[in-house]
Formats: structure tokens, C-alpha cells, sequence
């Protein structure tokens, strides 16, 4: 396929998750494109204060993206963008069991629904990296081929697997329908608000012990311009999306200015599993693992076929420490001032040590 | 590259036990201090020409605030260059040319860019000899390149050796990682008799063990990289294994428990490896590049592998007749 896929705009798009971060960004930049004719947004809850003005040239249907059911069809929708992912168990709206249920049995409704939609032409799902797993014995760097060596011990991770599960049978049932899946790093930016940004905005970051995980990012606004080609272009097939380059989690956060605490890794998988049970904490082994292993793709399929790169793991993290650089403990200017200090008194010493001699 | 690595350029091949010259891993010291030259105590330092130590401790600290920021690269693999190049290669040349006054001849078969996969014999107990082969490469070699060394997968599930291993520029030894480097041009090295090779005992010393499925010959195989054998002399005696205590070692989940003269009886003074007399030869390169279409032919891996082998269990046999003391000079 020649960089940019065929040019053939959809009529109407269904984005599901819209009361998110993500989903409401996606679907107002998809309603502001003249070629869409008309952009639906679905979710059950009301958007909150953050993303509600986004939403004003959406349509909203207060529904669950399982119990979609006959809309799709109803509505002649030809393309369904499915956002509606939760990456972490919230303890105030059900914890884990919510977020499967939401995650896996969400994913499984709608794409029955999308079965049964006569019109509908185009597929595209948020997928993660997490759908590789994480062993030892991976490889360092992970093609769209590599089968996970071990099912993940993480949540979000089997949820993952789960879904890609169900779009390889909604591939093999529908092979007319183009099925475009995103496997994203983790996002950043100066807006975003994610598990990882909330990691890295707290003064004192916990880290593991003789590990330091390769880490990469996606800037949230790449993010929205591969959903956004996704949906206008047609691109069939699994990308892998995530900045180029690679950091590691010490660099990372001592370019945030952060301080680092190492703990031992046996008692952070219990502390998160104990921290679970008791509903609290925001981490879970998927967050764990991620810092033992580290986590980098390959992403020369996506700028072959999309013909776009996203800005590379560095920057997208250096625009995220602009926008939280007021919280940081130690700085780069402090640590030049310090240096010259050093060196100057160094400097005194020595001379004065000649001069006696 | 900085700095040091030009001056070693000039210093020549013949000339090892050259003193090197100072590692100052800013290149441009004046650069990260502007106002360097016009410091109060400048004039002081200045009076002396060429002031090497307040070029260290001004090199020193820059290179302290550049880790602490968080200045510098590392590559998908996880190798910090800059890392490597000022803390564990100075310590390594100590070990390299101090303790095992080492000798390296054949650097010639190594290009000074471009792929190549280095096949050598594995030795030691604990895997020492990757380390002073990568020494003796990045010391020796005119290009000072960098070998990219593959693990077992034990190494990368130990927390601390895992991240030196991936800082130093290792990465788990399995093809698409190995296909990967080639790719990039690097020099990647290889010990394919893995544990069996580093478990032996004292009395098998310097006869090759098994070379496992021949799964690096097909790496070299699908990319046309030239395989360069290398054999390695004296890693065999620095921890002389009399016995390997099985059922410790199981417990353990270690591949083997070692005895030797003086380990465990020593605690941690039997970890000191045994000074003994090392010689590394590198071998002409065998080209792969016609075979691109056989990689996944057994009997050509085989066959491939098995020359290898050979050639360096030949090569092994020729250079212990030029060192008949191990201990020796």
C-alpha cells in the first residue's frame, strides 16, 4: 500500500468512550474534519468537567459500548472506533471487576454488534504494547510478529490478549471489514492524565531494585493523528505506535527532576497485591512488570504505511516535563550551578595548596 | 567519540602498555562551563601548562551533571555508550592488562565498521571472558568498536546484572535480538556452548563443548554477516572448577555450583580470579553472504557450525603451545 492508504472518508463514525480523556479528544477532532459527514460518541457516563466542551459538534448516545446492539445497524454507521479502555481498576467505580468487565465483555458486545452492522466497513481499536507481555526471555525489541512469551500478570495486560483474541475471530468472520488495531506505548504529553504522568509527577518516585526498564512514550497528540488516519485512510492490519528512541526509567527521572527510591522487587509485588485486595493504589502488576522488563517496539510498519513518525520518546517526555517542571526537586540549572561550585572550590583549594608549597 | 579514543588512535597497535591517556569523558570541557577560563581561581590552574588533573575534575564533574540530568542516549537496547566508554571499560583494561597482561593478535579479520558475529570458546566458571574479549576489542582494535555480547537468559532475570549487562550493551541471546544488531551494522559476540562451556570442569579445560543448535550460524545466515571464530586462552585457570556440587546447585537454580581451590574455602577473597596468562586470537572471517538462501538449511548450519568449531579448537591448541606456563608472564 503506497504511505497515506486509499482516500475514502467514512460517512459515519462511532467513537465509543467518549465520556474519557482519549475518546473526547478523538471525536471532536474527528467531527471537526469536513469529510466526516457525522460523528457519534458513545458512553454511559456524562463527560466530565475536563473533556465536556469538546464535545459540543458531537452526538451523544448515553450507552454502554456492549449493549450497542441494533444502533450500529440502525444508524447505517460505517466506521466504529473503539476507545472505551480502562487501563487501571478505579476502586470507586468497581475496581478490577469493572474494568473487565468493561474491557474484555465490552469489547466482545460491540464487535458482535458490528457483525451484525450491514454498512459497516472499518474497524479501529486501541490496542497497547501490553499485549506483548513480559519475560525474560523476550526479545529487546518487539515486531507486530512476537507472540507474548507468558500470559501477563497484569490486568490490563490478559484484557489485551483478550481483545486482540476476539479481533482476530472478527477478522476471520468479517474479512471484508478493514480491522485496524493500535498497539500504543504509553501516553504522554503536557495535558494527559495517565497512570504513568501521575507516576512521574510525584516529587519521590519508588522504582525496582537493579532494574532499569527501557521505557517508551507516545505523545497524546500522535496518538490523536494516528486514530485520526486510521479512521480517514485505510490501513488494515496491527501498528505498532510509540515514539522513537528509548528511555530508560533512571534517565527519565532525572530529566523530570525527580528522586528515585529503589525497592526490592518481591516486596512490590506483594505491596501492590496487598494494596489491591485493600482497594487502594493506583499500580498494579502491569506497572511492576513494565518497570522490571521495560517495554520497546518497532515501529517501522506504522511510517511505512501511515508515512508518519511520531515525535520521538524524548520529546514527548520533555513536553510533559515543561508542563510539570514547577513540581521538580532537582533541576538542571541547580545542577550546573552546583557543578561550577565544585569546581571553583576545588580549583581554590589547589592553589592555596601550591601557593604553601 | 570523545576525546581520549582519538589520542589512543595515534598511539598505534604496538604500543599496549602505553600508559593511556587521562579519561576525560567531556570532549569540550569549556562547552558545559562557559565561564570556565574566567573563574577567580582560573589564573592559578592556568600557570601550570596543561593542567591534567583540573582537566579530570572538570571533566569528572561534568560527567557527574550530565548522569544526573539525565544528558545522555541509550539505544533500544538499553547501551549507554557514554556509560560503558567512562566506568566499565577503564575498569575492565585494569583486569585486561594488569591482571591477565593480555595478548590479542588476528584484529586484522575484525572490519572497522560494518556487521560481524564473533564465535568464541566460553571458559572460566564465570563468564569473565566475554568481558576482556569486549576490552580487548574496544582497547585494541584501530575502530575501538564495541561488542555487543549475548546472554543466557539467567543473566537478564538477576536485578542489578541484568541492568549492567543492557547498559554494557548486551541483550538476551535469541535470534530476533541477534538479526537486529547484525542489521545495525554491529559486532555482535557469541559463546555458543553457553553454561556447558563456563561449567566444565578443571581437567576438560580447553576442549569444546557441544555448540547447541546452531542458531547463531543462522542468524549470520539470513543477514550474509561473516562469522569471525575466536579462541581464548586463560580463562580456563582463573577459576580452576574442581567440582560442581549438583544438588546446591539445583537448590540454588543455578546451572552449577563451582569448587574451587579457593572458592567456597575463602569466602569472598576465592572470587579473586587466578592471575593467569591470556591470548586471544581472532580468526579469518568465514563470509556467509552467498548463503543467505540456506539459512534455514540444517546441514548447512551444521556443517557451518561445525567448521567453526573447529577452527577454533585448532587455533586453541596452537596458541597453548606458545603459552606452556599458564602463570607465566
Amino acid at each position: 500500500m503506497t504511505p497515506g492508504g486509499s482516500q475514502s472518508p467514512p460517512g459515519v463514525v462511532v467513537v465509543t468512550g467518549v465520556s474519557r480523556y482519549l475518546g473526547a479528544h478523538v471525536a471532536a477532532r474527528l467531527a471537526a474534519d469536513p469529510r466526516i459527514d457525522r460523528v457519534i460518541g458513545i458512553d454511559l457516563p456524562e463527560p466530565g468537567p475536563e473533556v465536556g466542551g469538546l464535545l459540543d459538534q458531537v452526538e451523544r448516545i448515553r450507552v454502554d459500548a456492549g449493549s450497542v446492539g441494533g444502533l450500529l445497524a440502525d444508524l447505517d454507521v460505517d466506521t466504529v472506533v473503539h476507545l472505551a479502555l480502562v487501563s487501571a481498576p478505579d476502586p470507586q467505580h468497581g475496581g478490577r471487576a469493572a474494568m473487565k468487565e468493561q474491557n474484555v465483555i465490552g469489547t466482545m458486545q460491540l464487535l458482535a454488534a458490528c457483525q451484525r452492522a450491514p454498512r459497516l466497513r472499518k474497524i479501529v481499536l486501541r490496542s497497547s504494547t501490553a499485549a506483548y507481555g513480559a519475560s525474560f526471555r523476550d526479545p529487546a525489541v518487539f515486531t507486530e510478529e512476537t507472540e507474548p512469551r507468558e500470559v501477563p500478570r497484569g490486568g490490563f495486560g490478559r484484557d489485551i490478549l483478550d481483545i486482540e483474541g476476539y479481533v482476530r475471530g472478527f477478522r476471520r468472520r468479517r474479512s471484508a471489514v478493514t480491522a485496524t488495531v493500535l498497539r500504543f506505548a504509553p501516553f504522554i504529553g503536557s495535558t494527559a492524565d495517565t497512570t504513568l504522568t501521575r507516576y512521574f509527577a510525584q516529587p519521590v518516585v519508588p522504582t525496582i531494585f537493579g532494574r532499569d526498564a527501557r521505557l517508551q512514550f507516545l505523545h497524546f497528540d500522535d496518538a490523536l493523528e494516528v486514530l485520526h488516519r486510521s479512521v480517514v485512510e485505510d490501513h488494515p492490519g496491527t501498528y505498532n505506535v510509540a515514539g522513537p528512541g528509548v528511555l530508560a526509567l533512571s534517565q527519565a527521572i532525572r530529566r523530570a527532576g525527580r528522586i528515585a527510591v529503589p525497592v526490592l522487587e518481591p516486596g512490590v509485588s506483594g505491596a501492590v497485591a496487598l494494596a489491591r485486595t485493600m482497594g487502594l493504589g493506583r499500580y498494579g502488576l502491569d506497572q511492576v512488570d513494565l518497570f522490571v522488563h521495560g517495554r520497546v517496539v518497532d515501529i517501522s510498519r506504522l511510517e511505512r504505511e501511515y508515512g508518519f513518525t511520531p515525535r520521538s520518546t524524548a520529546a514527548a517526555f520533555d513536553d510533559f516535563i515543561r508542563a510539570h517542571r514547577g513540581r521538580a526537586v532537582v533541576t538542571r540549572e541547580q545542577l550546573a550551578v552546583a557543578e561550577q561550585l565544585v569546581l571553583d572550590r576545588i580549583r581554590q583549594v589547589r592553589a592555596a595548596v601550591r601557593e604553601r608549597s | 567519540m570523545t576525546e581520549p579514543e582519538e589520542q589512543r588512535d595515534e598511539a598505534g597497535l604496538d604500543d599496549r602498555y602505553a600508559v593511556p591517556p587521562p579519561v576525560v569523558p567531556d570532549a569540550d570541557p569549556a562547552r558545559s562551563n562557559g565561564h570556565r577560563s574566567a573563574g577567580p581561581s582560573a589564573p592559578a590552574a592556568a600557570d601550570q601548562p596543561g593542567d591534567v588533573w583540573d582537566q579530570r575534575v572538570a571533566g569528572g564533574l561534568a560527567f557527574l551533571r550530565r548522569r544526573l540530568a539525565g544528558d545522555y542516549e541509550v539505544d533500544e537496547f538499553g547501551f549507554d555508550p557514554e556509560l560503558t566508554e567512562a566506568v566499565f571499560h577503564p575498569l575492565l583494561r585494569r583486569l585486561y592488562r594488569d591482571w591477565f597482561r593480555t595478548e590479542v593478535s588476528g584484529l586484522e579479520n575484525v572490519s572497522a565498521d560494518g556487521a560481524g558475529l564473533i564465535v568464541g570458546n566460553h571458559s572460566g566458571t564465570v563468564a569473565l571472558d566475554a568481558l576482556i574479549l569486549s576490552t580487548a576489542l574496544h582497547h585494541e582494535h584501530p575502530a575501538h568498536r564495541y561488542l555487543r555480547l549475548l546472554g543466557a537468559d539467567l543473566v537478564f532475570r538477576m536485578p542489578v546484572v541484568s541492568e549492567i549487562a543492557r547498559k554494557t550493551g548486551g541483550t538476551v541471546a535469541c535470534n530476533p535480538d541477534v538479526e537486529r544488531l547484525l542489521r545495525g551494522g554491529e559486532l555482535v559476540g557469541v559463546f555458543p556452548e553457553g553454561f556447558k562451556g563456563i561449567g566444565k570442569l578443571y581437567a576438560e579445560r580447553y576442549k569444546l563443548q557441544r555448540f547447541g543448535r546452531g542458531g547463531f550460524v543462522s542468524a549470520a545466515l539470513r543477514t550474509g554477516t561473516p562469522i569471525i571464530p575466536v579462541a581464548i586462552v586463560g580463562g580456563e585457570e582463573i577459576y580452576p572448577m574442581l567440582a560442581d556440587i549438583k544438588p546446591l546447585a539445583r537448590l540454588l537454580k543455578l546451572p552449577f555450583f563451582p569448587v574451587t581451590p579457593t572458592f567456597p574455602w575463602l569466602g569472598p577473597l576465592g572470587m579473586v580470579p587466578l592471575p593467569s596468562k591470556w591470548l586471544i586470537e581472532f580468526c579469518p572471517p568465514i563470509p556467509t553472504a552467498h548463503l543467505v538462501d540456506s539459512a534455514d538449511d540444517p546441514l548447512v548450519v551444521f556443517n557451518l557450525a561445525d567448521q567453526v568449531r573447529e577452527t577454533i579448537q585448532q587455533t586453541l591448541h596452537r596458541l597453548l603451545e606458545r603459552r606452556p606456563d599458564p602463570f607465566g608472564p
